[in-house]
């Protein structure tokens, strides 16, 4: 009997909710950590940047609008999917990174295990950073986090799939949509990711994922005005950086900087879930 | 229909200037090694109050280098129960010494003596004694335990409310064990100078707080100085944008507030009187020197004429003149180039083919004055609805539905505040719920508390100032 022979995957984008090829028709060549041959991954362009922000723009209309409760449990319903492409996460992740079958399952565990803590989050953020204002006169007064909009993010380039979810988990708990561009080198389990982001009941254009070179799209995603914030994750090049922040200041974007030396396994507390919300407060006269 | 009133002006003698300033750096005042000075002057008479230091390179080396010093030394290494005493301290000396500090706030900066007295001074002591409280309680702040304050913060202020900007400023970096540069408004720089004798007179360990006075170089040469950990800027968008771009690359963390182009919406069924009550507030509260300002006035159509017309009989009841007037309603503008840019955009609203309007109102003739001003006929297409004028300038829109509502709100890049006015609670709510703004006021305006966060959404800027979420702006989150 002779081997089957398999059948292929065509790597794509993930732009609100759909999988396109690149516009612009490029690929690039994906190699595994022993630089054997693995995929060739759709290279995004400029201009599928910008079509992924209308996307995101849509689907924070949608995200933004659902209830905590609701985004809660779309998001567990992701990591209940994430659970059962367990295999093919940890094969990917192996694939990408080289790491021991062990090392890799540590990684895929950890990165479904934070996806369920951030599906938690979403109906407690409100009171965890929101609070009733005790104001000196005779008013009701309190604050609530809301999401800031779209958020551009670049992932992590060394942890394909637990720096990813690190980053885009606390984005969309808060209520955001994001544009986040995968690790250049690694972006397999990140696709893989956006196929389980396609059947979770997640609104189209919540999470869009671009393959490519960041050095190319953020300079447009930093400037450009529908972007509210940016998450410079990782982004490694301090040039890149600091350009795409001076670029976030015309529109005065909020900007969390990158990340060095993240152990992506450690609690990772509130700081990224404060990064991409807005304090709202509303007053109102007491009386009768 | 016009009252004749007395004159009523509270007493200049609480208050003693100086004929010229140093720069408070180390807790001492000295001379700047720039060796330049500017003048200061009351925008009401165009009296030169007293020569101001203008704080060069040299001196900012000077006052970052003593903020280090406080904060690797005395201040950084204190208790936060005694951070705290040291803040309850400055509360009572601020409340001790407010006449004075009300009658000086006034005289640098124009505005009426009943705001400065009830308003500014009573929110300044608050704000003190607010974060006073929260200097030994931070582990339970929300920022994880034992959070770690940033180090030396640079923050640069405005004139519109010169000390209470302070406030907000200095009250939070000092509880969350920060030192600070502060440089105030170059046309306001006395109570920010009185506040460093404040200062002295609490014993606050030299360095703690350093004032340096000067202009737009002084600020940008505090903002950009290596030694500084964290910058904090209350102004224009324009130069928030470029301290945004300047701190790129840099470790430093960023707030900033902004300006402002709020929508102040008015439904057909709100109180009319309260809410007549509540756009003059809106917009002519502090001459309309209010990042915050209710500058866009929303009525639905339905009582669009009968609500213009209530507004414009209060409006030719509003007293304009001598700040120092206990009467007074709307005192000066504050400086020559304001007054400028005011008059600039309002023109622009009479090319633009708005309606101009102002009740008959009688200008002293020296100083820097603008009569209350509204424009209606206007259209989201005006500069004058789109662009921040920062003074007694209303733009008056209509709207037939709350989803246009929203929607005009909404059309700005600015997101700083909002007001909304109606009977029915839910509307409020759900109005509340679709402002894409920082602060949203229901059948009110331009209130302010301590303990209630402040701040902007998109181009207004971020981060926040009072409040429990006003402690990120100074905190480094422990994981």
């Amino acid at each position: 009997m002779t081997d089957r022979v398999d059948v292929r995957k065509t790597f794509k984008l993930f732009v609100g909710g759909a999988f396109p090829r690149s516009e612009s028709g490029r690929t690039y060549e994906v190699t595994g950590a022993d630089g054997g041959f693995l995929a060739n991954a759709a290279k995004a362009s400029r201009k599928d940047a910008r079509d992924a922000v209308i996307a995101a723009r849509k689907g924070f209309a949608a995200w933004s609008s659902a209830t905590a409760y609701n985004r809660g449990q779309v998001l567990y319903r992701v990591a209940e999917v994430m659970e059962g492409r367990r295999a093919q996460f940890v094969s990917d992740v192996r694939d990408a990174e080289g790491l021991s079958k062990s090392a890799a399952v540590a990684q895929v565990d950890a990165a479904i295990d934070r996806w369920v803590w951030y599906a938690g989050w979403t109906d407690k953020v409100t009171q965890v950073l929101g609070s009733a204002n005790p104001v000196a006169g005779p008013y009701f007064d309190f604050s609530v986090p809301e999401p800031t909009g779209v958020v551009a993010a670049v992932a992590p380039q060394d942890s394909s799939l637990l720096g990813l979810v690190s980053v885009l988990g606390p984005i969309v708990a808060t209520g955001n949509a994001v544009v986040v561009i995968a690790s250049t080198d690694r972006p397999i389990p990140a696709i893989t990711l956006s196929e389980v982001l396609a059947t979770s009941d997640v609104p189209g254009g919540t999470i869009n994922i671009l393959t490519g070179d960041p050095n190319e799209m953020m300079p447009w995603l930093a400037s450009h005005a529908d972007v509210n914030a940016l998450d410079l994750a990782g982004v490694s090049d301090a040039a890149l950086a600091t350009s795409l922040e001076q670029e976030a200041a015309d529109t005065v974007k909020r900007v969390r900087r990158a990340t060095t030396d993240a152990d992506w396994f450690a609690d990772p507390g509130l700081s990224r879930l404060r990064a991409f919300v807005e304090t709202k407060t509303v007053w109102h006269p007491l009386g009768v | 229909m016009a009252f004749e009133y007395a004159p009523a002006p509270e007493s200049r003698s609480v208050v003693t200037i100086a004929s010229s300033y140093g720069l408070f750096i180390n807790g001492e005042f000295v001379d700047a090694k720039s060796g330049t000075m500017f003048k200061t002057i009351n925008p009401a008479t165009e009296e030169v109050l007293a020569d101001i230091s203008d704080a060069g390179a040299e001196d900012v080396d000077r006052a970052v280098a003593a903020a280090r010093k406080a904060y690797t030394g005395a201040w950084g290494s204190m208790s936060g129960r005694d951070r705290s005493k040291y803040l309850f301290r400055i509360a009572r000396l601020i409340q001790e010494r407010s006449r004075e500090l009300a009658v000086l706030e006034t005289l640098d900066n124009g505005k009426p003596i009943r705001e400065s007295r009830d308003v500014d001074i009573p929110l300044v002591a608050g704000h003190f004694f607010y974060h006073a409280g929260w200097a030994d309680k931070l582990d339970y702040a929300g920022y994880g335990a034992n959070p770690r304050s940033l180090g030396v913060a640079a923050q640069v202020i405005p004139w519109n409310f010169p000390l209470l900007m302070l406030a907000w400023k200095i009250a939070p970096a000092l509880a969350c064990g920060n030192t600070v540069v502060l440089k105030p408004a170059e046309t306001t720089p006395l109570t920010a100078l009185a506040f460093a004798e404040i200062c002295q007179q609490a014993d606050l360990p030299p360095g703690v707080v350093n004032i340096l006075t000067g202009a737009g170089d002084t600020g940008r040469l505090l903002v950009e100085h290596p030694g500084v950990d964290k910058v904090a800027f209350t102004g224009s968008t324009e130069v928030g944008k470029a301290i945004q771009r300047a701190i790129a690359g840099t470790s430093k963390s960023l707030t900033l507030e902004l300006g402002g182009k709020a929508a102040n919406i008015v439904f057909d069924d709100a109180p009319l009187d309260e809410a007549v009550e509540g756009i003059v507030n809106g917009i002519f509260f502090n001459q309309g020197h209010v990042c915050c300002a209710g500058s866009r006035l929303l009525l639905q159509e339905s009582i669009a004429e009968e609500a213009m017309e209530a507004l414009k009989r209060r409006l030719g009841t509003l007293r304009l003149g001598d700040p120092l007037d206990k009467n007074t309603d709307i005192g000066a503008i504050n400086s020559a180039e304001q007054l400028a840019r005011i008059h600039a955009l309002a023109d622009s609203g009479d090319e633009e083919g708005a309606e101009r309007w102002s009740p008959p109102c009688e200008l002293p003739d020296t100083g820097f004055w603008f009569a209350p001003t509204v424009f209606t006929g206007v259209t989201q297409a005006h500069r004058i609805a789109r662009e921040e004028i920062f003074g007694p300038v209303l733009s008056v829109l209509t709207f037939r539905t709350p989803e246009e509502a929203i929607e005009k709100a909404n059309n700005t890049p600015y997101g700083l505040s909002a007001g909304v006015w109606t009977e029915k609670g839910s509307r409020i709510l759900w109005m509340a719920d679709r402002l894409r703004a920082g602060v949203v006021w229901g059948n009110t305006f331009n209130r302010f508390d301590p303990t209630s966060p402040f701040g902007g959404y998109k181009e207004s800027g971020f981060g926040r100032e009072g409040g429990r979420q006003g402690l990120g702006a100074y905190l480094k989150e422990q994981s």
